[in-house]
């Protein structure tokens, strides 16, 4: 691919930080830390995946970055400024989780309001290729299909040719292709020099994407690293048995990352499952039920958790 | 992950050119760089100082070009708007329009007083439950990611309140003036006609306030309550002289009562009162509403809607 023939900013521009950047709801009564402290920074070229769980603040954090909402404590920069300045804006796409688009307007009118926004907006020609929306140009967008719509958001995100492209949970309800394709389409994108911010709760979509990945929970940042970096924290193996062998004992097993025993069956997220197993049989000659399983993103996330706690 | 190896070294034969309407990333590439590339240098001037005045003008028309299609392709809600006020003239205006008031005629004093209703009444839902729904769908989130001057947005929404409130004034005129007998200098029609219409924007103020104070559901249902009996209580139905003397006193403190003594004033019919007084009344309401509506603006932000 001819990748200086739309670079954009040099690679390795600051174009969004957040410097210790909070958000809290609900000012009265219990406030809920949305965001409790976040520090971080995406520049030109790269791909920035926010991986965390639902309601780990990964929509709040991208909030901030795209302006929408005002951190309670901290800082939020975009391209050096506020972002609800009009110049910043001009420079950004966003892809939100859900715009109430009017079902009345045809996928053509949106397309083109939008460009009309920026002053060096993609060819209409172009959004419709990237945005895979051909044929659709005549249709009302409510009478399109949820992953159609979800293309429209994305080529409305696109129209204004932006430097630094938002995208939340942007595969959600996409079928394997087309997400597959979304995925080229971002990857291009920040290969030409920009940058590209994704949230998502899919380890597998963070891993085949990005270039980094900040694991958010329960408002803080649990790690950041490369793709390998994290996915070398995220234990290998869950075993799950009925077993006499308690929690406090396997958890100083090696391998055993966590442990908990709910009075019947003894569950343990492992990097490495025979060891474990293996040992697990020796003592307990008893032992019913193992079962070996892949650990869920959800049982990544305990690990992750627990970890930072422990570091803490 | 295979699929990291394949975007990264070979974008073309991506999955995505495995089908006719999948997205094709590379040919995205290609297509879009050189044209906005060339674009971006012609405004790069443009762009350092923010907006530039031609494309400004642009956003507003197209603003106000998708809130008329939004209207036209549900055209029951712009018809309804219209067709009741008209309809309430009709049968208590012109059918039992009884007495004379304040020295015109039952069927001209109604109509400035329907006239009005229709008015409000298309300011306060066009704008007030649009927004309000609008609000709660997140399309106002999106509109705040892109650079769209905020003001482009309302004023659309305005110009659609006056719209309607034109079409209202037009049809109730012709209808006052060959069914229900009603005769006016040429100055007079213009007049009332202009003081009528003018009333979209003080009221899209108030509907703008109401919808940023209630939630996109129970939008129209607010409305009606707060809009009927104000409607009643301002003497828009019947002459606000011939209302019970508790409903007389509360009048001054509602706005639609000042805003259709403005208007009957123009045809000489106003209940008295210092026309400036009225004109400053309808000022100050409009002020109260606009702060209202920046404070709901402001307060969305960061919120699940907005």
């Amino acid at each position: 691919m001819d990748t200086d023939l739309n670079s954009k900013s040099r690679q390795g521009t600051v174009l969004a930080e957040l410097h210790d950047a909070t958000k809290t709801f609900g000012s009265r009564g219990e406030p809920v830390h949305a965001v409790a402290g976040v520090d971080l920074t995406v520049r030109a070229g790269e791909l920035l995946a926010i991986l965390g769980p639902n309601g780990a603040g990964k929509t709040t954090t991208l909030n901030m970055m795209t302006g929408l909402s005002k951190p309670t404590s901290g800082s939020a920069r975009l391209f050096g400024g506020d972002p609800r300045d009009l110049e910043a804006r001009q420079r950004m796409g966003v892809m939100l989780q859900a715009s109430g688009v009017p079902d009345t307007l045809r996928v053509g009118e949106l397309l083109t309001a939008f460009s009309g926004y920026y002053p060096a907006p993609l060819p209409l020609e172009a959004i419709i290729e990237g945005a895979g929306l051909h044929g659709l140009e005549k249709r009302q967008f409510g009478a399109l299909s949820g992953g159609q719509q979800r293309r429209v958001l994305f080529g409305i995100a696109l129209s204004g040719d932006p430097d630094l492209l938002f995208v939340d949970e942007p595969t959600t309800g996409l079928d394997a292709e087309v997400r597959r394709a979304l995925w080229a389409t971002l990857r291009d994108l920040a290969d030409s020099g920009r940058g590209v911010v994704l949230t998502t709760h899919y380890l597998e979509e963070a891993d085949a994407l990005a270039d980094r990945i900040i694991v958010l929970s329960q408002g803080r940042i649990i790690a950041d690293g490369t793709p390998d970096q994290v996915k070398s924290l995220v234990p290998g193996r869950r075993i799950s048995a009925e077993s006499s062998v308690t929690a406090e004992q396997a958890a100083h097993w090696p391998a055993v990352h966590h442990a908990v025993h709910d009075g019947t069956r003894l569950e343990l997220l492992v990097s490495e499952a025979e060891p474990v197993v293996r040992r697990l049989l020796a003592q307990d000659p008893f032992l019913a039920g193992l079962t070996v399983t892949e650990p869920t993103l959800e049982d990544a996330f305990l690990t992750l958790t627990t970890s930072a706690k422990e570091s803490a | 992950m295979s699929a990291k190896t394949t975007t990264r070294t070979t974008p073309s034969t991506s999955p995505a050119s495995t089908s006719m309407t999948t997205p094709t990333p590379t040919a995205m590439i290609t297509a879009g760089a050189p044209a906005a590339r060339t674009a971006m240098a012609e405004h790069s001037s443009a762009a350092a100082s923010g907006i530039s005045r031609g494309q400004a003008l642009r956003v507003y028309r197209t603003e106000a070009w998708q809130e008329l299609l939004k209207l036209l392709r549900i055209p029951i809600f712009a018809a309804s708007t219209i067709a009741l006020p008209l309809m309430f003239y009709v049968i208590f205006g012109i059918a039992f329009g009884g007495e004379s008031s304040r020295g015109v005629g039952a069927t001209t004093y109604m109509l400035v007083t329907y006239g009005a209703f229709g008015v409000i009444g298309a300011a306060l839902f066009g704008f007030g439950v649009s927004v309000a729904v609008e609000r709660g769908q997140g399309w106002m989130r999106l509109k705040r990611v892109v650079p769209m001057p905020p003001l482009a947005y309302f004023v659309a929404k305005v110009l659609m309140s006056l719209a309607i409130a034109t079409i209202i004034v037009i049809a109730m005129s012709a209808l006052g003036a060959i069914v229900g007998g009603v005769r006016l200098s040429a100055g007079q029609w213009i007049a009332v006609s202009f003081a009528l219409i003018a009333g979209a924007l003080p009221f899209s103020a108030m509907g703008l306030a109401f919808g940023y104070l209630v939630g996109p559901n129970s939008a129209p249902a607010v409305l009606n309550l707060a809009w009927l009996p104000m409607a009643f209580a301002s003497g828009l139905w019947i002459p606000i002289s011939e209302l019970p003397e508790v409903v007389q006193s509360v009048a001054p403190f509602l706005p639609p009562y000042h805003f259709v003594q403005l208007a009957l004033g123009t045809i000489g019919a106003s209940e008295g009162g210092s026309p400036v007084v009225h004109a400053a009344a309808v000022l100050a309401f409009t002020v109260l509403f606009l702060l209202v509506a920046s404070w709901g603006y402001r307060r969305d932000e960061g919120r699940t809607y907005g």
